[in-house]
């Protein structure tokens, strides 16, 4: 009666495969992947919230408080990498535990707005403060590893372990979570609300968990791009486009595995250097038309191409 | 004192922009339900066909007040073809879907249309800048003004005016009213359901491709013009009320007057407070100033 | 006996229509209470205000004496009142197996629920049994939105039932199913309850139903209570057989076929109106 579930597995396995291929692949494509698991993990986040029918179109709130956490802790003296991640984190955590409270109680597209119109006052703040660069932004020095410095492809491949290990604990966290009777409690939500309160749980709180959680991841990813950007600006950020890319990847990616967001962030990662590349006038119409054809054939994501269809919470 | 009429009058002018820009959403999401994310791009088109033919038609040495008809006829068949386009050719094939799956549709087809800008005219600016001087300037104690401005003011009037009319005293007004009230209900009734969101959503596309004509010759027409405007036109949208045109108006002057005056007193929160008043309504009241909530039975 | 559930001059009305005024219940331990009224007398209505969905405009509702007037339907049910729905409340993308699985994890109050797996041997066990007393795990790996209405129905009683309340409240269990069935549905539901020693108050429209399985009957005409007693008693009632079962009365003897084909009819309008 208990399936067998491989996920954890394929997760350790792809996460361990991606580690040691860091130490051989060339510096722009350790940092592009190292880009790509971070912002996988807004993704994961983001998956938590859509298996809820919830969709955040202001997730990048949380991307931004993470990476400019980081980049104020570096203002004054903080590097080490463990210390700054978990600095993005918790900004993210506590800013989401506050907000919180009141988008717990918006579904659907009111959802959505305010998701949007809160990242939006972040943004809008930014902007307009000097002190932090205003639409130019800041420079971030380097991150140390307990107390090493270190410089050029070493940073570079420090940089990706350590995310690697995060992607790899967060999956894991994540799957624990999406197996339990709250990380279930999603499609009861998403399906019946009347029918989950009157089992007697709290819809709100458990919203507001998946929330802290989503931001959580958010915070961590930002807190990553902005270390190994080495740079945070406002526009790449905050601004409404960056939630539109997560929410993107996340149609993109599905929400059927925890593996998926970081398969779909790395896809994403790869066409759009491509992209970039050799047909600059032409990305967003490729990101439009594959949006397009996943909502209409392909609605469960490139995840789905990997499991048979079976009816499963 | 002057500080204060300047706050009244930019606010306005502001205001009737916003209002011209955001009203064809509105009106969208009224009658169909949908968040219209590629409104921006409507804009875009709108602002791209008015330089476009604003050029022609100075090229050909016309009459230069003539020009102004260049951006109507521009906001018609860039409203009318796209409208078209997005509702008989993608739209309809989701319907009675999701919204926020809706959204998305929406979302890729303005991911689309951005780079259908490029291919078509490039990455350079456009202008159509001779159109804003045309009409000179006005004194109003000793604050100038542009008339441009100024007559955004009676656009917004006359077009706010005419939706009002249409809607509250014509026949196709109260098909729209009925199909807003109850979809089903006018369906049973042998409303043609269908051709009212088509030409809806061509009305609403028709707004907001005038809404870019019209801030044509006020600004630079480049690539990504549409992007902030969605964002202003659902601030606005959200406040006033989805799906309501009185509430577009107040959505409209909220955010504009209050835009206004932090540009003249409080520049560093311009921005800030756009989209903390749009957050505080929907903490306050999420259906908007003007909107109304459906109730859940068991 | 102490009665465990009772309410005092309830009174509710929406806009103009007034949908309860002076309720005054009293239910004891293991009754099986049957509600009866014409369409909009005031049933669903008092199930609401029991249950926290609507909060009454005027009275109390005490539960082993505490008051429960002022509670919200998760704490209602955390106290041990639990209730089905007219229209089944299921979550209609997951299977039947999973329907119940997710209820029963909520049931738990683990504090632990966001860490401890879902599918866990002694939840997997519980659902079987659950499914397998209310006769759906023929369905079990059916998604619910499929369903058959009776099974469906059965599904949203069973899911009620899984937190042990003390008090069920159903909501016209039997409607939207056919004639045939119901008895069948009943027969299920009533065993499995009786298993579980679960005071029952159930709304109903079908008079044989009533008489088969209340042994007390209620009847609600206009938001008052018009009759309260043992169930042949009431349904004797002069007042309950003019204004409850008139219509049936008229349409000729009750126990013939196409008077309960009417009944059909009726309750369906109801429900489409919810």
């Amino acid at each position: 009666m208990i399936e067998k579930d491989k996920t954890l597995r394929t997760l350790a396995i792809a996460v361990a495969i991606f580690a040691v291929a860091g130490f051989f692949l060339p510096q722009w494509a350790v940092f592009m992947l190292t880009l790509a698991l971070a912002k996988g993990l807004v993704v994961l986040g983001l998956l938590i919230l859509w298996r809820t029918g919830l969709l955040s179109f202001g997730h990048a709130l949380f991307y931004c408080t993470g990476g400019y956490a980081v980049g104020l802790a570096g203002l004054w003296g903080l590097t080490d990498v463990v210390a700054l991640i978990a600095l993005g984190t918790v900004a993210s955590i506590l800013l989401a535990f506050a907000l919180g409270f009141l988008i717990t109680r918006y579904r659907e597209i009111y959802f959505a707005m305010l998701s949007m119109a809160f990242s939006m006052i972040l943004y809008g703040v930014l902007v307009k403060s000097e002190v932090l660069g205003s639409t130019d932004g800041f420079n971030i020095s380097p991150p140390t590893f307990l107390g090493v410095k270190l410089e050029g492809e070493s940073l570079t491949l420090g940089n990706y372990l350590v995310t690697c290990l995060l992607v790899w604990a967060a999956g894991w966290g994540v799957h624990r979570y999406l197996q339990s009777t709250m990380g279930h409690m999603s499609i009861g939500i998403r399906d019946n609300e009347i029918r989950v309160e009157y089992l007697g749980v709290s819809v709100r709180r458990v919203i507001h968990v998946k929330y802290v959680i989503a931001a959580a991841l958010a915070g961590a990813g930002g807190a990553i791009s902005a270390m190994v950007v080495g740079h945070i600006d406002p526009d790449s950020m905050a601004y409404w486009t960056v939630s539109g890319e997560f929410v993107f990847v996340t149609i993109l990616a599905g929400t059927g595995s925890v593996v998926a967001p970081f398969l779909g962030s790395i896809v994403f990662e790869l066409v759009r250097t491509y992209a970039f590349q050799y047909t600059p006038y032409t990305w967003q119409l490729i990101l439009g038309s594959t949006l397009l054809l996943l909502i209409l054939i392909l609605p469960d994501g490139l995840w789905s191409l990997f499991t048979r269809r079976k009816a499963r919470v | 004192m002057l500080t204060a009429l300047a706050i009244l009058i930019d606010g306005l002018v502001y205001s009737s922009w916003l209002f011209i820009v955001a009203v064809g959403l509105s009106l969208i999401f009224g009658v169909m339900k949908i968040l219209n994310v590629a409104h921006g791009s409507l804009y875009a088109f709108g602002a791209y066909g008015a330089a476009t033919m604003v050029g022609i038609y100075f090229d050909a040495g016309w009459a230069p007040l003539g020009s102004f008809a260049m951006l109507l006829l521009a906001a018609l068949v860039m409203g009318a073809i796209l409208g078209i386009v997005l509702e008989r050719g993608l739209l309809r094939f989701v319907y009675g879907r999701d919204e926020v799956i809706i959204v998305l549709v929406t979302y890729a087809a303005f991911l689309i249309l951005e780079d259908v800008i490029k291919l078509i005219w490039g990455v350079d600016p456009y202008y159509a800048a001779q159109l804003y001087g045309l009409l000179g300037m006005t004194e109003i104690s000793l604050l100038v003004f542009s008339n441009y401005d100024l007559a955004l003011i009676g656009l917004a009037l006359f077009i706010g005016g005419s939706l009002w009319l249409a809607i509250n005293r014509t026949r196709w007004g109260k098909l729209l009213l009925a199909v807003i009230h109850d979809r089903e209900m006018s369906q049973a009734f042998g409303i043609n359901v269908t051709r009212v969101y088509t030409v809806t959503f061509v009305l609403g596309a028709v707004l907001g491709a005038l809404g870019g004509a019209f801030t044509a010759p006020m600004i630079s027409v480049t690539p990504g013009i549409g992007v902030e405007v969605i964002i202003l036109a659902f601030a606005v949208v959200v406040i006033g009320g989805m799906g309501s045109v009185p509430g577009a108006v107040i959505g409209s002057l909220i955010v504009g007057l209050s835009r206004a005056a932090a540009v003249h007193l409080l520049p560093e929160i311009e921005l800030f407070v756009i989209y903390g008043v749009m957050s505080l309504v929907l903490i306050v009241r999420p259906q908007g100033l003007f909107g109304k909530t459906a109730e859940k039975r068991i | 006996m102490a009665a465990i559930l009772e309410t005092k001059g309830l009174e509710k009305s929406f806009g103009s229509v007034t949908a309860a005024v002076g309720i005054d219940v009293a239910v004891d331990k293991h009754e099986v209470v049957g509600i009866i009224g014409a369409n909009g007398a005031g049933k669903t209505t008092f199930i609401n205000m029991v249950t926290g969905f609507v909060k009454p405009d005027r009275g109390r509702i005490f539960f082993h004496g505490r008051d429960i007037t002022a509670l919200s339907p998760r704490a209602v049910t955390n106290l041990g009142i639990s209730r089905s729905f007219q229209i089944p409340q299921v979550f209609t993308s997951a299977s039947v197996a999973d329907n119940l699985l997710i209820a029963l994890g909520a049931a738990e109050r683990d504090r632990f629920s966001f860490w401890r797996p879902l599918r866990r041997k002694n939840l997997l066990e519980s659902a079987a049994g659950q499914m397998k007393l209310f006769q759906i795990a023929d369905f079990a790996d059916h998604t619910a939105a499929t369903l058959p209405q009776g099974i469906r129905k059965l599904l949203d009683i069973a899911m009620a039932v899984v937190r042990r309340p003390e008090i069920l409240l159903l909501d016209e269990p039997t409607s939207g199913v056919s004639a045939e069935e119901k008895f069948q549905i009943m027969d299920t539901v009533m065993s499995a309850l009786k298993a579980q020693e679960v005071t029952v108050l159930f709304v109903e429209h079908d008079m044989e139903i009533i008489a088969r399985y209340a042994q007390r009957v209620i009847a609600f005409y206009e938001g008052t209570i018009i009759a309260d007693g043992a169930t042949e008693e009431v349904l004797a009632h002069e007042q309950v057989r003019k204004y409850v079962i008139g219509e049936d009365l008229r349409g000729g003897d009750s126990q013939a076929a196409p008077a309960r084909g009417n009944g059909v009819v009726r309750i369906d309008k109801e429900a489409g109106r919810a």
